[in-house]
């Protein structure tokens, strides 16, 4: 890759043709710049000295501003001390203060610089195709083919072919070690912590939930599984949302059954991709899903009325202890959270069963 | 001062006897790089990455990738006693027990912004310029590769802080993933070591986040420059510019010092947002639990048009033989991508194989001479744009009153009406362009001056337009139409038989044919003098 210099038109007369980046007798090679201004470059316009030399002092002065904000970024991590959400503010405005007006300073010394002292330059090389010429392509060709000849690899088949064999398993060595990065997923997916008898307490405190204590009409809870307060992994599919309503308000889709006294338990992990579904109206009972916006009927069944969601969020049949606090009748009998390859229609599964048993 | 400085001239002969770079430096000390802004698009994201690089060491001193239990007993009042996992706690020392800790952080996830933001703009300028095409398509492949490897090296290092925010866009990413047909659910596994949330995934996420994907991302960016060097950089048309020269400054010194300065600056912005825009209070998010989420959550904006697919989506879900497919997940997260993605790999082989066009381009087109393609590019950057914006929905229904579902109905349809009807006005707008480029050219620019002809007429007295936009507009390059025509007994030319032949012809037409050409004058009867209003006679362009 070789690149020539060709003079413009009409710099041909001024300068005899040389390659850019050999200076001409008596040029600095590097750093600086030329002393006289005889010594000329095609392409090359030298700034007028008296405003270079302007120039010079405004570049001096952002570098010497910049010198400056730098002595402050230092000063600033030494004064001030971090902890709290206050000094911690104060600290970050001074540190980030100083360097920002640092590093401007120092970039717009270097735009003043390129500017008004460095040469205008309009320096013109040619290109050459990328491809080589038909010599050194013919070369190469026949070297490789010459060279793979040599080896042997052409001619020895059985070589060949077991080098090949060999490569096989060990390109799949890698993919065989990824195993146990986790173990498989059996029916994990199909349960959850919750069983018969389990009490359900509230996300946050812990407390157990007295059912005639939840009995005003739209009252929402956020709700776990005693136990399981901490875990991540049991609530990332137990938690529930547990919302009390009128019992005329329930329509076909909520199984009467698994309420108590109004009061029905859905799962809070929505059946789109598993955000947490928190939010509630209480106007129009919707439960709606902040991330994607899948809106599930409280009413009847957590049935989506609208979004991605295709699945009803699954209901969880609960009931009461002897004391009177919400405990679960079972675990969920469909697998909730995000749907996934192995689940199936569980729902039409669940429905069948739930048929089989009244 | 006629002397080289001993310092510079030793060191430079003290290398030169030991790795013979003089040859090296001879041919490219002056280096010749053209100058255009939208040349330091890309500079953006190269610089971006360097502080990435900076910052991301800082934290990593500090940082625990650990989902152990903690108690938190640090410096932030509000969440002392509160259990949380160890990397969210680090994240809450850096934040607010080292000094700068804040500032570095919220500089390095600035930096991540903008370095995907410079990416996709420097994306736009080649595309739209054309500068992908022979011989840099390896090169646009490359870019291609480390546009997607940068989404995953943002998804890697966003869930790291394990704050509640975070937590939701790993449980989306967990949510897509287990949608996957048949392997979904392993991959699920082994990706959190068993069930979701787990407590291996911060870790693994750690290692691909500060190993693998910033190798793999630094090789490609390396890759990227030197073939840029090799290949030298595109030229915009313009006076004394041909396809077999590069006009501009040398890399030495000048180039060096812009693009020094140029890093400086970018810094500086990063530093100065870092400073003044707060980015990610993961204090005020608190600790994650799969339990809870805030609404109006958002994910970093490169990820916003995956979002917005999420929510456009109908709730589509096939269940067979006590298997499930859940389009509602697959197709918005992998079909969105997989258009975007794998539309611009092909895009530079495509266009070659419909244009038949195998010549070296070192000029760039401007967009409007290639209407087709800056057409399909902007229905492409409709499209994105849409889902994008679908991806902050309620912020929209929220700001301007919008009922929620209303935004998802109409972005369900905007969807594929938008990038239609931005095809045509971008055509339009390009068409147009063309036509005042012609007009200019053959008819000069305004002057200001009206003169008063002997007849009574007042025109307004046009003069040919400088040289070097002149130039810039005759650097206009015809786009190749593959030959098409059946000869004298009815047989296409070879290339174009048969159906998928008689279509690329079709397509080829289509594509080159110029309907606005240069040297075409719709000013007949009119000299350089002709009148304002004059030369707006309807011309037959199709």
């Amino acid at each position: 890759m070789t690149e020539n210099e060709l003079p413009g038109p009409d710099d041909e007369a001024r300068v005899p043709r040389r390659v850019i980046g050999t200076p001409a007798q008596g040029t600095a090679v590097l750093g600086t710049r030329p002393a006289t201004a005889e010594v000329e470059t095609p392409g090359v316009t030298l700034p007028d000295p008296a405003d270079a030399r302007k120039a010079e002092r405004t570049v001096t002065l952002l570098f010497f501003i910049a010198f400056l904000a730098g002595i402050a970024f230092i000063a600033s991590y030494v004064i001030f001390q971090v902890g709290d959400i206050d000094s911690t503010g104060v600290s970050n405005a001074a540190l980030g203060g100083s360097l920002t007006v640092a590093l401007l300073a120092l970039s717009a010394g270097v735009v003043v610089w390129v500017r008004r002292i460095m040469p205008k330059y309009n320096i013109v090389q040619e290109r050459h195709e990328m491809r080589s010429d038909g010599d050194t392509r013919e070369y190469v060709g026949k070297t490789f083919v010459a060279g793979a000849n040599e080896s042997g690899f052409v001619k020895h088949k059985m070589m060949r072919r077991t080098l090949l064999l060999a490569a096989a398993p060990l390109g799949l060595a890698p993919l065989v070690l990824l195993k146990d990065l986790g173990p498989l997923p059996g029916t994990s997916l199909r349960h959850t912590v919750w069983k018969k008898g389990m009490k359900l307490v509230v996300e946050g405190t812990g407390q157990p939930i007295l059912a005639s204590d939840f009995d005003s009409p739209g009252g929402i809870l956020s709700v776990v599984p005693e136990g399981y307060e901490h875990d991540l992994n049991a609530l990332a599919k137990a938690t529930l949302i547990l919302i009390k309503f009128r019992p005329e308000d329930l329509k076909a889709g909520t199984i009467k059954n698994w309420t108590y006294d109004g009061i029905v338990a859905y799962s809070k992990i929505c059946t789109h991709v598993g955000c947490p579904a928190a939010l509630y109206e209480q106007t129009t009972h919707h439960i709606l899903c902040p991330c994607h916006q899948s809106t599930f009927d409280a009413t009847d069944g957590a049935k989506v009325i609208f979004g991605p969601a295709a699945r009803p969020l699954p209901q969880l049949p609960i009931g009461v202890d002897g004391q009177g606090y919400l405990i679960a009748q079972a675990d969920f009998d469909v697998p909730v959270g995000p749907s996934f390859w192995e689940r199936g229609d569980a729902e039409a599964d669940a429905r069948e069963a739930r048929g089989n048993q009244s | 001062m006629n002397e080289t400085p001993k310092p510079i001239a030793g060191t430079a002969s003290y290398l030169d006897d030991r790795l013979g770079a003089g040859s090296f430096l001879k041919r490219n000390l002056r280096k010749v790089f053209p100058d255009h802004w939208s040349f330091l698009l890309g500079e953006i994201a190269l610089y971006s990455f360097i502080i990435l690089l900076l910052t991301g060491t800082f934290l990593t001193f500090w940082f625990k990738p650990s989902m152990q239990h903690v108690i938190y007993d640090g410096s932030y009042q509000p969440l002392v006693g509160v259990g949380m996992s160890e990397a969210y706690a680090s994240t809450l020392h850096i934040s607010f027990e080292v000094r700068g800790g804040l500032l570095i952080r919220q500089m390095h996830h600035w930096a991540a912004l903008l370095f995907v933001a410079g990416m996709t703009v420097h994306m736009l300028r080649v595309f739209f310029t054309g500068a992908y095409r022979k011989p840099r398509e390896l090169n646009w492949i490359i870019g291609v590769l480390l546009l997607t490897l940068a989404l995953a090296e943002g998804l890697t290092g966003y869930s790291l802080p394990d704050d509640l925010l975070s937590g939701a866009g790993l449980r989306i990413t967990e949510g897509v993933a287990i949608s996957i047909p048949v392997v979904g659910t392993y991959i699920t596994f082994f990706l959190f070591g068993g069930e979701y949330p787990g407590e291996d995934v911060i870790s693994r996420f750690y290692s691909l986040h500060i190993l693998l994907i910033p190798g793999i991302l630094l090789a490609l960016i390396s890759a990227h420059m030197v073939l840029m060097w090799v290949q030298k950089h595109t030229q915009m048309p313009g006076p004394g510019r041909t396809e077999h020269n590069v006009v501009g400054a040398p890399f030495y010194p000048a180039f060096m010092a812009k693009a020094g300065a140029y890093f400086l600056f970018t810094f500086a912005c990063i530093a100065g947002l870092g400073t003044f825009a707060q980015i990610n209070p993961i204090w005020l998010f608190g600790p994650y639990t799969p339990a809870d989420i805030s609404a109006g959550s958002q994910p970093d904006w490169y990820m916003g048009f995956l979002e917005g697919a999420l929510r456009l989506m109908p709730s589509w879900e096939i269940n067979f033989l006590d298997h499930t497919v859940p389009l509602s997940v697959l197709i918005p997260a992998l079909v969105p991508m997989g258009i975007i993605m794998t539309g611009l790999a092909v895009y530079p082989f495509a266009e070659q194989w419909i244009t038949g066009d195998r010549r070296e381009h070192h000029l760039a087109d401007r967009p409007r001479n290639a209407p087709v393609r800056t057409a399909i590019g902007m229905s492409g950057v409709t499209f994105y744009g849409i889902l994008w914006l679908m991806g902050a929905n309620d912020w929209i229904s929220a700001y301007f009153h919008i009922g929620l579902y209303e935004t998802t109905i109409i972005g369900r349809f905007a969807i594929f009406i938008g990038p239609a009807i931005a095809y045509w006005v971008t055509y339009r707008i390009c068409l147009g362009l063309q036509r005042r480029d012609q007009d200019i050219l053959s008819h000069g620019v305004e002057s200001g001056v009206i003169k008063r002809l002997p007849h009574g007429e007042y025109i307004e007295v046009h003069v040919p337009p400088a040289e070097d936009i002149a130039e810039h507009m005759r650097g206009k390059k015809e786009i190749p139409i593959v030959p098409g025509d059946e000869d004298k007994d009815g047989i296409p030319p070879k290339g174009v038989r048969g159906p998928i032949g008689k279509l690329r012809a079709k397509a080829s037409k289509f594509y080159g044919t110029d309907h606005v050409p240069l040297d075409g004058h719709g000013h007949d009867g009119h000299d350089e003098h002709a009148a304002v209003g004059a030369s707006d006679k309807p011309r037959e362009l199709h």
